[in-house]
């Protein structure tokens, strides 16, 4: 494919904003403090493990219970007239208007003790610890990031034809079936980019448990914010094996559907 | 025909606006870049004193006032990049590291005149012996606080954040350098400075106390204290004050093994451009009752002479605002640490919380 010269602003903002920068993380993977190539850094990333895979294991069940929430919502959304559609959309784009950290702060003050829930959970004789654990980080990323999974499931479903859910109908398939074998594979594509756009942000994040979750819930985006203040090393071989991880997860969900469903 | 009107209209507001934005613009005879750490001078918030605005008036020097939220954030970039401050007020183990690496200037005191009434306390400090690169600005010390609700036996020491009956409803310094120090206090190691193996020892007593807290936190035990959330935290004094202000349960402690008395003091980086109006701002902030309004706002003590008597009597009254002497005689101040055994301890904390 040629470039196309209105491409090229585009193509000097990746080169200087993603390119170089992952050149420098690159860099400072392989080698040590003094500059000389080592693979120290990679030994000492590989003691942040366990907060890794908690890491993977969160965003994996954040993404799962997003797809949960959202392909329901998405297909009947889809559905409804258009302008109910576009009010819809509207609402669930809202709470995006909203700084990401002011959203967190209100989830603090709706679980703290005598908060809100926890006085509405009260009357019916529940006492117990809404914030502090991975409960409420998965409760946080799934609220930071639904409107993520129902966008582009909407848009994908939006422009199924509904001639050919009718032809379905006529053909004697239950609803069921008609959305067993007409409208998921039809939505393949938008599950796709709905799951790459939640989880991968979900697997990096920061901020959220320090927030949401207690002593035992920091997550690996947490540990490269810490970790770079000393140790610029160590902190880019966790980004790049990070990096390299989602890379693996975005080819193996390429399998799953066409290629230019995949928004990275 | 409709256009060009849209057109001359928006043309006419860009250039008022313009105009109305030139004609407010004053001209300052040059400009300091000034960088110093989040909510630590008297704004003009709430009725304060806006001691910036002052300094421009009265010297017609331009003001940029920038803010940093931890010692490490301003050494990287005095360390890293070309910008150039003209004022930065660094904590005391982080002067005495940017002395080494040669990244501040010596002082021409005889241009601070305030100079003489700094308290001789904070005179000849360990991380600027001969009074050549620093004047102080603000200090304080590490304290506790406690929920009086929560807590039954009032703590006296650090040793209370290692009680098993406040399980989970304890916090702890997210700060690697601060936590460490009350390990280490509890250890018997001098957390002023310390070599590895200490850091092994007060890494063991940190870990012991992992199962007993809620978080891991810095801002946020202000949120967790003052909305009854925790029992108990270690935090600065004089913002333990403003959270006693705040909620009527809290109290404040100093404990009785002594804490961290912290030093931040003014310095110049040499990449400075404006070294005569970075004097002048020094000098102005030094003032006694300059520095009295920007105490009061951020209620920590001051380290000028007749200052105190100038502060809000509320504040200056408060043994966490200004400790008495008796008890800095039992504290310590923390010392500049090899960047290999600093690294060895973030490490080690990272993986702590971890």
């Amino acid at each position: 494919m040629r470039l196309k010269r209105p491409g090229i602003p585009y193509i000097i903002w990746m080169v200087v904003f993603t390119l170089i920068p992952i050149v420098f993380i690159l860099f400072y993977a392989f080698t040590d403090r003094s500059g000389a190539f080592s693979f120290q850094a990679f030994f000492k990333a590989f003691g942040y493990t366990d907060v890794f895979l908690r890491s993977i294991w969160i965003a994996f069940i954040s993404t799962f219970i997003c797809l949960v929430l959202a392909y329901p919502l998405a297909y009947f959304m889809s559905r409804l007239k258009q302008s109910t559609q576009n009010l819809l959309t509207m609402i669930i784009m809202i709470p995006m208007w909203m700084n990401f950290l002011l959203r967190i702060y209100a989830w603090v003050t709706l679980l703290q003790n005598n908060g809100p829930i926890d006085t509405l959970l009260g009357f019916f004789g529940i006492h117990t610890q809404l914030l502090g654990n991975q409960g409420a980080v998965i409760l946080g990323m799934v609220y930071e990031y639904l409107p993520f999974m129902v966008l582009p499931l909407y848009t994908v479903m939006a422009k199924i034809d509904s001639g050919l859910i009718e032809a379905a109908d006529d053909l004697g398939a239950n609803r069921l079936s008609t959305l067993r074998k007409v409208v998921f594979p039809l939505s393949v594509p938008g599950i796709i980019s709905g799951v790459t756009m939640v989880f991968v942000p979900s697997a990096s994040t920061f901020l959220v448990a320090q927030y949401l979750g207690g002593t035992g819930d920091i997550m690996i985006g947490d540990v490269i914010d810490k970790i770079f203040w000393s140790d610029q090393n160590t902190g880019s071989a966790i980004a790049l094996i990070l990096m390299v991880a989602i890379f693996i997860f975005l080819v193996i969900l390429n399998f799953f559907g066409d290629e230019e469903a995949i928004a990275a | 025909m409709k256009r060009i009107i849209s057109l001359l209209l928006a043309v006419l507001l860009t250039c008022g606006a313009a105009a109305l934005f030139a004609s407010c613009e004053k001209e300052y005879e040059g400009e300091i870049n000034v960088y110093n750490w989040g909510e630590y001078i008297s704004n003009g918030d709430d009725g304060s004193r806006n001691v910036i605005q002052e300094f421009e008036d009265e010297f017609n020097i331009k003001v940029n006032y920038m803010e940093y939220e931890t010692n490490e954030d301003l050494y990287n970039l005095l360390k890293t990049s070309n910008s150039n401050y003209d004022v930065v007020i660094p904590s005391d183990y982080m002067i005495e590291k940017l002395i080494k690496e040669d990244l501040i200037q010596k002082l021409d005191y005889s241009k601070i005149s305030n100079y003489k009434k700094v308290m001789k306390r904070f005179k000849n400090m360990s991380f600027d012996p001969k009074n050549e690169y620093t004047v102080p600005y603000a200090w304080n010390v590490t304290g506790l606080v406690y929920n009086k609700t929560m807590v039954k036996d009032k703590p006296e020491g650090w040793e209370a954040l290692w009680n098993k009956d406040l399980k989970g409803k304890m916090l702890m310094f997210s700060n690697s350098r601060d936590a460490y120090a009350i390990a280490m206090q509890l250890c018997g190691v001098d957390p002023s400075t310390f070599t590895k193996a200490d850091v092994d020892k007060a890494t063991a007593k940190l870990e012991e106390q992992k199962p007993l807290l809620k978080k891991y936190v810095m801002d946020q035990t202000f949120n967790e204290m003052e909305r009854d959330q925790s029992a108990m935290a270690p935090y600065y004094a004089g913002d333990i004050y403003t959270m006693t202000t705040n909620n009527d349960n809290l109290v404040g402690v100093l404990p009785k093994e002594g804490s961290n008395l912290f030093v931040d003091s003014m310095c110049i980086p040499k990449s400075a451009q404006n070294v005569d109006g970075a004097h002048k701002f020094i000098n102005f902030m030094t003032r006694p009752e300059i520095s009295a309004a920007n105490m009061d706002s951020i209620t920590y003590a001051s380290p000028v002479e007749g200052a105190k008597e100038l502060m809000d009597e509320d504040v200056a009254s408060s043994e966490l605002v200004y400790p008495p002497e008796s008890y800095l005689d039992k504290c310590y101040t923390f010392k500049n640490v090899d960047d290999e055994v600093y690294t060895y301890m973030q490490e080690k904390f990272i993986q702590i919380m971890s």
